[in-house]
């Protein structure tokens, strides 16, 4: 059965980049704020599902070029990594570093490596969920 | 309040029971996930309930709720959140396989072994 | 280096994440796993003996002091069983490799095993009640795939029960602990030690007693709570079987040994006669399976759980010399477990069945793997000199000195049945005249038969070199009997 959705089609293009964006902000307000990798990540799933959806899945899986399951791999090296670079320094485990910089455009930020850690959880929650999505959805 | 919560969380469990007594594998999952839900108000309320104020320790600590209980719930959501997905993955997978979800025909006999 | 008690849990770790970028290649799978496994083992060793000459390590993660954040405590039982641990997946590793098939192994079976280990050291390791739940988790969701990889029909059907029953055990587990923070407002494994140890009378404190006890002994085994165990465990192939077998249980035999001594030894005349009886129970329930059943796998499995009511029933006797005894058979048990679920793998590979009564004769073309199979058997049963023995003699001895007459000689007696059970294995397998003439061909096994004959070198070993284990099982010993040692070193006072 071939439905007419081209109103879906085109407004989820737009929504989807908007969700990108409420992602994007959401996962760098988690340091003070509500917010963080896994809503972050959770949020960018819910687009792509959403793309998934207005279209299908064989196009957006070409159009994204990467396998989910390697975004989960690296996810987990950014976190484990972060986590493990505590060792170099000698102190304990999980440590994490800040400072505040100056940077164009932002004014004064705080950077952390904590950040680095949210990375790999925003990484591995769009890797697992998306897989999961795949394998129940594929078999249709 | 504490005690409505707890009442609550009974009820969440009852249902669960009920549901995973059944022999409906899915049901059995929606069982799981709503254990769990009672799991995690138990937990919230196991921690005293405040209300008014963020779980964070601000300029004025007058009355703050206790921020423990409610990162136990978020790991405990994240894992019962994997937990049921591979759950569902497997049980479809089974049925694929098995070519039923009725418990009373998973029990499997000595013969197919 | 403060990070050392870190190592065994994030190499195994580190080695998952490598293993999943490189799951394409099976050769390049198998030689990060096996280096991964090495250094593991190197990385306890050094751990080892770093706590033998300087005492309990831990490590106050992200730097956060001890009641608040969460603490890694590496005292001499958990490292002894990290080590343990360790070496036996490095042994079940080789052993993979010829036995787990192609498919298991593109579809991130060596991953998985890395990921298991992660969560069985973690779950040793930690100071955090919490974090043992998350551990835990780790490591059961590492036995989800493993009970389920490959997919055969019996994999499906049985992983269904055994994930249903862990979900339901993890849920009691989040309100136990939930309960526990309500009572002592912490979650620091020897800050709540103390603080128990102020409000020691309150009934409270016996009801979550009993609330572990329900939630360990489902992983763990113990009697009304077994019902999950052979089934889920005939499903997968040997080596994942061996895995299972030997480490999953023994966590929670480890769990309820660390909450018994360090939070719930106040109630004793209660909770301890409560675990005493249940520990009873499982032996005869176990040697009542072991009995009956006429297939390898079943045999083994039921064995799993005798072993699990003679350690139970060193932890209730609850004496210096029964906790001893515990730590020694309970590392003993994981070994032998692990040799022994390898070679009924091999029997079963090469008969081409685990039904006893289909097979027989093998003694013929496989000498070797004949006697060390006896060999595993009769230290599996406590023969002098094997590694069984002193930790049951330690365990029996303090039960009649305690006056717990009735239990020492069900312990003593179970070890008869598992002699008989094992023995009869053996003569069935090895000895017996087969129905039909066993095929000329020769099957390779050599390398199958040389990771678990090295297992059971090791247990030979640790039983002929009890002298020299003796003064490390004290030192954990110590600590288990005195919490305070415990509690002083967590929280540095």
């Amino acid at each position: 059965m071939k439905t007419n959705d081209v109103i879906f089609q085109t407004i989820a293009k737009v929504v989807f980049f908007m969700i990108i964006f409420f992602a994007v902000h959401l996962f760098f307000a988690g340091h003070y704020h509500p917010g963080g990798g896994f809503v972050g990540g959770l949020l960018t799933s819910g687009a792509i599902v959403l793309l998934m959806l207005a279209f299908d899945m064989k196009t957006i899986k070409k159009g994204f070029l990467i396998d989910f399951k390697w975004l989960i791999s690296l996810g987990l090296l950014f976190s484990a990594g972060t986590a493990a670079g505590s060792l170099i320094f000698n102190v304990p485990f999980f440590t994490h570093a800040y400072d505040y910089f100056q940077l164009p455009l932002f004014g004064k930020t705080s950077l952390h490596t904590a950040m680095l850690f949210d990375l790999g959880v925003y990484l591995v929650v769009i890797g697992v969920t998306m897989t999961i999505i795949q394998t129940i959805g594929e078999s249709e | 309040m504490e005690i409505l919560m707890c009442i609550v969380a009974g009820l969440l469990f009852a249902a669960a029971v009920y549901l995973m007594l059944s022999k409906s594998l899915l049901r059995i999952i929606v069982g799981t996930g709503l254990l769990s839900h009672g799991t995690h108000l138990m937990l919230l309320t196991m921690g005293g309930l405040k209300t008014g104020a963020a779980p964070v320790l601000g300029e004025n600590t007058a009355s703050y709720t206790d921020p423990i209980p409610q990162a136990l719930i978020l790991t405990a959501i994240v894992i019962s959140f994997g937990v049921t997905a591979v759950f569902l993955v497997i049980a479809y997978r089974a049925y694929q396989e098995l070519g039923t979800d009725n418990m009373d025909q998973l029990k499997g006999t000595e013969a197919d072994d | 280096m403060i990070n050392l008690p870190v190592l065994p849990i994030l190499i195994p770790l580190i080695a998952a994440i490598v293993l999943l970028f490189v799951s394409k290649s099976i050769l390049a799978q198998r030689v990060v796993s096996v280096i991964a496994s090495a250094s593991t083992v190197v990385s306890a060793m050094i751990l080892m003996a770093k706590v033998k000459s300087d005492g309990i390590q831990t490590v106050d993660m992200g730097s956060w002091p001890a009641p608040f954040g969460i603490t890694l405590v590496s005292d001499m039982l958990s490292i002894l069983l990290v080590l343990t641990a360790s070496i036996i997946t490095l042994c079940v590793v080789l052993y993979s490799f010829r036995s787990i098939g192609n498919g298991r192994e593109r579809f991130y079976y060596y991953p998985i095993v890395q990921f298991l280990l992660l969560g069985v050291n973690g779950s040793f390791t930690t100071g955090d009640i919490f974090n043992l739940f998350v551990f835990f988790e780790i490591m059961l969701m590492s036995s989800y795939v493993l009970i389920v990889i490959g997919g055969t029909k019996i994999q499906l059907r049985e992983s269904i029960k055994y994930i249903l029953v862990n979900v339901i055990s993890s849920a009691i587990f989040v309100i136990a602990v939930g309960f526990l923070y309500s009572v002592t407002g912490s979650l620091n494994m020897a800050h709540i030690s103390a603080r128990i140890s102020e409000i020691s009378t309150e009934p409270i404190i016996t009801v979550l007693a009993v609330l572990f006890l329900i939630i360990f002994g489902l992983k763990g085994a113990i009697f009304p709570l077994y019902f999950w165990l052979p089934g889920s465990y005939a499903a997968p192939p040997a080596p994942i079987l061996a895995l299972f077998g030997s480490l999953l249980t023994k966590v929670g035999i480890y769990a309820i040994l660390r909450t018994y001594t360090l939070f719930f030894y106040h109630d004793q005349p209660f909770t301890h006669d409560l675990m005493s009886l249940l520990a009873l129970l499982t032996i005869v329930a176990g040697v009542i399976g072991a009995l009956a059943y006429r297939d390898v796998k079943q045999i083994l499995i039921y064995n799993i759980v005798i072993a699990v009511g003679v350690l139970l029933f060193g932890i209730a006797t609850m004496t210096e010399e029964s906790i001893a005894g515990t730590v020694f058979y309970l590392i003993h048990d994981m070994i032998i477990k692990a040799a022994l679920f390898l070679l009924g793998g091999m029997i079963i590979y090469i008969a081409g069945t685990s039904n006893l009564t289909k097979m027989g004769g093998l003694i013929r073309q496989y000498p070797a793997l004949g006697w060390t199979f006896l060999l595993a058997s009769f230290g599996l049963a406590g023969i002098p000199p094997l590694s069984g023995f002193s930790g049951k003699l330690l365990i029996v001895r303090s039960g009649f000195s305690e006056g717990e007459y009735v239990g020492a000689i069900v312990v003593l007696l179970s070890s008869l049945a598992v002699l008989y059970s094992v023995v009869n294995l053996f003569m069935e397998a090895f000895w017996k005249t087969p129905e039909t003439p066993l095929p000329d061909v020769k099957k390779r096994t050599g390398s199958l038969f040389i990771p678990a004959a090295s297992l059971v070198l090791l247990s030979v070993l640790y039983g002929v070199g009890t002298e020299a284990v003796y003064p490390y099982v004290m030192q954990a010993v110590q600590t288990l009997i005195h919490p305070e040692i415990y509690i002083d070193a967590v929280l540095k006072e």
